[in-house]
């Protein structure tokens, strides 16, 4: 039996599951109007290869990025491409980019692949093509791209880890996807331990989801998944968090600046892997994922098997609407989720929750008191970190001292800022010093390197100053030199010439070897 | 639809300053019982006279450093630190004692180094270390417990008595006056007298002395309710109690003719109040779960060093302000290791 570690600090938070759990998994309707943003992560865009007016299928490439970490987008569903424009992205500040957006025309019909190879006769490197080909990134909210991250280098990996644990509360898409399809997942998990070349697998799952639980133990039982291991965790936020789940898993943390394979271990949401699944021995692109739409502040919470550009509104039309009492539009869950201005924001791949919170849900902006250094923050840390140390440097623009506390390996999870008594908004504090310290790091960067070239060139402009007066002397020398003792030299030279012949014919280096100065001296 | 957006987490915060707050000044209430029963209402007396001071002084600082003066006050902090300077006060000190303190802890102690949260020393404490240096005799004369099977005041009596030194019936203020069992304890052994013969006087009861053991048992059930509503942390007591027990032990069992039993040491004075309410201001306080323990231990051990060789009787104040000072000092060096990092 695998023994499970603890990592410091967490919280027990209500985890409000069954809203959106008690529902059925239900397909949603492909919606009138997709739109793809092609700033799909973190500033990276890809490139339309559609122009307006193109008549696209369901499968079809629209944009493709400029490298491993930028996976193409695919339309999910068939219509004309009616408008290549600046769209609200999905983020807080409601900035706009260029998006595609595509008129459905209802009929959905698949772009015409050929059946794909047989996945045990590809090797790891074309398994990693098939899944950049198809699109696809982790899909538990980071976006990173699945390719790169199941290309570990020259690190030694032994273990594939699948993250199940979907800690935040509200949040149920993993759960129903494990319910519903778990041997979509298992495959998956196989395809990546081969592509990784890994024997072992261990899949964490929160233990308050008893009927996934069970449907993967029964999928793994019934089939030849015996080097995957279906591990439960206790319900502790936030034990879905990378880091932490490696460490309840294994006992092994990530070196801080490092990456999990750092720690031999690879892990990856288990929508991911369905995907990669998908992908592989369906040849199907990443098109449609699960949403968990659920809060006060929507009718009918549940889950839907969506089309990625779907647009919120419409999803949430499909959950029945919104009840009276809709406050505020959360993207992700209620502890790291982004909050929305405008649910005309489209669902892209790493949109795992539409969370509509009602009256009394949340709480509207609280007064910040003093920090009484009470300690609370530091003691639920999953990092432990000192948040109270750190929000007193942050304030006081201390980022050398924030640093030494190690600011940079906050994880953002909330955990600080939700038991802070004082209502100190810990969190934007952090982030703030963060992006400061980034920001810092590349001034000094580019201040260094500045200051490299500049002394390159004093170096370079110094040593053409020095060569040029070294030509200067040995011009000056050559002007100078015919005087007496050099022409008496030469007189020299050319006396010893003539007796040398006779006394040492060998050797042909003689009248170098012996100095001219000392010729004189024996005439 | 438009929506208003928020920063995450978006969760509703469950604890509040204002809360905890009100939670200490609740986990007081056996130890201000325990104090009524057995020194009379003068307690109460202190505890109106210090909270009054302190939200006036609280309210007038707060206007004069131009702060939100309603936000300020709301968060109960005042008399919170009020309450634990009154209880701390002899029943029978004059009125100015109590507004003095109060007047000295929030104005000097608190708002003048930026209010609460930015105070290096225990506020509370540094009101009463002020007045016990300030003014020693109205500082130690404490009444007898009714333990002692002494007539307990009334509350009207209790009031002549703090607000124009009359006592009840033309008793005389010194007639009233009593050494605590720590302060007679000293004397005594100041003049040479064994233990045991110390011990055999009336004022002292089976745990320590007569009526402070009491207070001691009450100041320890709020603070063991406070631990169990994780309001405190387990590591300040902890090391205190340890440390103090500890030390208190081991010379007791080299010297049982020199040193009192640790349970005196345990269950008088100040220790308990010390130990759960005082010690445990967060804000003063070390932070970190190693150097919390440290910091109680280090308060313990000052506080057996203060009382057997120093030149106050109780040294729970001293040594409380002393380690406040090393409080950043002992953050700085037990800081955890944070995750990814290597041990």
């Amino acid at each position: 039996m695998l023994t499970l570690h603890r990592f410091h600090g967490g919280l027990h938070l209500d985890a409000h599951k069954e809203d959106s759990s008690l529902a059925p998994l239900a397909t949603a309707p492909v919606p009138p109007r997709l739109i793809f943003p092609l700033q799909q992560r973190g500033g990276q865009n890809a490139e339309a290869v559609v122009q307006v007016g193109d008549h696209v299928r369901k499968g079809q490439v629209i944009a493709r990025g400029d490298g491993p970490m930028n996976p193409p987008i695919h339309s999910s569903s068939s219509g004309v491409v009616s408008a290549i424009e600046p769209r609200p992205l999905p983020h807080p500040s409601g900035i706009a980019d260029l998006a595609i957006v595509i008129d459905t025309d209802g009929e959905d019909l698949a772009l015409e692949t050929e059946a794909p190879p047989h996945s045990r006769e590809l090797g790891p490197d074309e398994l990693r093509r098939i899944i950049f080909e198809a699109g696809i990134v982790g899909l538990g909210g980071a976006a990173f791209s699945t390719a790169v991250k199941t290309d570990p280098g020259h690190r030694a990996i032994d273990t594939l880890i699948l993250n199940g644990a979907e800690c935040e509360p509200y949040i149920t898409c993993d759960d129903s996807l494990l319910r519903n399809f778990p041997r979509e997942v298992l495959e998956g998990a196989c395809i990546l331990m081969r592509v990784l070349g890994v024997e072992r697998c261990l899949l964490g799952i929160e233990d308050d989801m008893p009927e996934a639980i069970r449907a993967l133990r029964e999928t793994r039982e019934a089939g030849d998944y015996s080097n995957i291991d279906v591990v439960t965790v206790p319900a502790l936020y936030p034990s879905g968090g990378e880091k932490q789940l490696i460490r309840i898993l294994t006992g092994r943390e990530v070196p801080t600046r490092g990456i999990p394979a750092d720690a031999g271990v690879i892990c990856q949401n288990v929508g991911t892997a369905a995907a990669v699944f998908r992908a592989v021995v369906r040849g199907e692109p990443l098109i449609e994922r699960i949403v968990t739409v659920t809060g006060k502040g929507v009718r009918n919470p549940g889950n839907w098997l969506t089309r990625i550009g779907t647009p919120i509104a419409d999803l949430v039309r499909y959950s029945g609407g919104y009840s009276g009492t809709a406050e505020r539009l959360i993207l992700g869950g209620p502890m790291m989720g982004i909050s929305l201005p405008s649910d005309a924001l489209p669902l892209v791949k790493a949109a795992n929750c539409v969370l509509v919170t009602g009256r009394g849900e949340t709480t509207g902006p609280k007064q910040a008191l003093p920090c009484i250094r009470c300690g609370a923050c530091a003691e639920v840390c999953p990092v432990n970190l000192l948040p109270q140390q750190l929000y007193w440097y942050s304030r006081a623009d201390n980022l050398e001292r924030a640093q030494e506390y190690q600011l940079p390996d906050c994880i953002e999870c909330g955990c600080c800022d939700y038991v802070c008594p004082s209502h100190i908004p810990l969190v934007q504090y952090f982030r703030a010093a963060k992006s400061e310290l980034v920001a810092r790091q590349r001034e000094r960067s580019k201040a260094d390197h500045a200051r490299e070239r500049f002394e390159a060139r004093q170096a370079r402009k110094e040593r053409e100053k020095q060569e040029r007066a070294e030509a200067a002397q040995r011009k000056k020398a050559a002007l100078a030199k015919p005087d007496a003792s050099e022409i008496q030299d030469a007189i020299a030279r050319a006396k010893a010439r003539k007796r040398m012949p006779e006394s040492a014919p060998t050797t042909d280096a003689a009248p170098d070897q012996s100095p001219p100065a000392q010729e004189p001296a024996e005439n | 639809m438009r929506f208003n957006t928020a920063p995450a987490p978006h969760l509703a915060p469950t604890a509040s300053t204002r809360r905890i707050m009100q939670w200490v000044l609740v986990a007081m209430l056996p130890g201000i019982a325990a104090q009524l029963w057995q020194f009379g209402p003068g307690v109460l007396i202190n505890l109106a006279l210090a909270i009054a001071t302190a939200l006036l002084a609280e309210s007038a600082m707060l206007r004069l450093r131009a702060q939100p003066s309603r936000a300020g006050l709301s968060d109960w902090s005042a008399v919170l630190t009020a309450a634990l300077l009154a209880v701390s006060l002899p029943p029978i000190a004059p009125w100015w004692i109590a507004v003095f303190g109060a007047l000295f802890a929030i104005v000097i102690g608190k708002q003048l180094y930026g209010g609460l949260g930015y105070n290096p020393f225990n506020p509370a404490m540094v009101g009463y270390a002020v007045l016990l240096i300030s003014f020693p005799k109205a500082m130690t004369a404490w009444l007898p417990p009714t333990d002692l099977g002494a007539a307990s005041l009334g509350l009207l009596e209790a009031w002549n008595t703090i607000a124009h030194r009359a006592g009840p019936e033309g008793l005389g203020f010194d007639a009233l006056a009593m050494a605590t069992p720590l302060d007679t304890l000293k004397t005594q052994l100041g003049l040479g007298r064994t233990m045991d013969e110390i011990q055999s006087a009336a004022l002292f009861g089976a745990l320590a002395g007569k009526g402070w053991q009491w207070v001691n048992l009450g100041y320890l059930a709020g603070g063991l309710w406070l631990l169990r509503r994780g309001l405190i942390a387990w590591q300040i007591p902890a090391g205190f109690l340890a440390a103090l027990g500890g030390l208190s032990l081991g010379f007791f069992l080299l010297e049982p003719q020199t040193y009192p039993t640790p349970l005196f040491h345990l269950f008088g004075g100040a220790t308990m109040l010390g130990a759960f309410f005082i010690a445990t201001d967060p804000v003063t306080a070390s932070t970190t779960p190693k150097g919390r323990l440290i910091y109680g231990a280090l308060i313990g051990s000052l506080i057996f060093v203060i009382r057997s060789w120093g030149g106050y009787p109780d040294g729970v104040a001293f040594a409380v302000l002393l380690l406040n000072l090393a409080a950043p000092t002992i953050d700085h060096y037990t800081r955890p290791r944070v995750y990814g990092h290597p041990g």
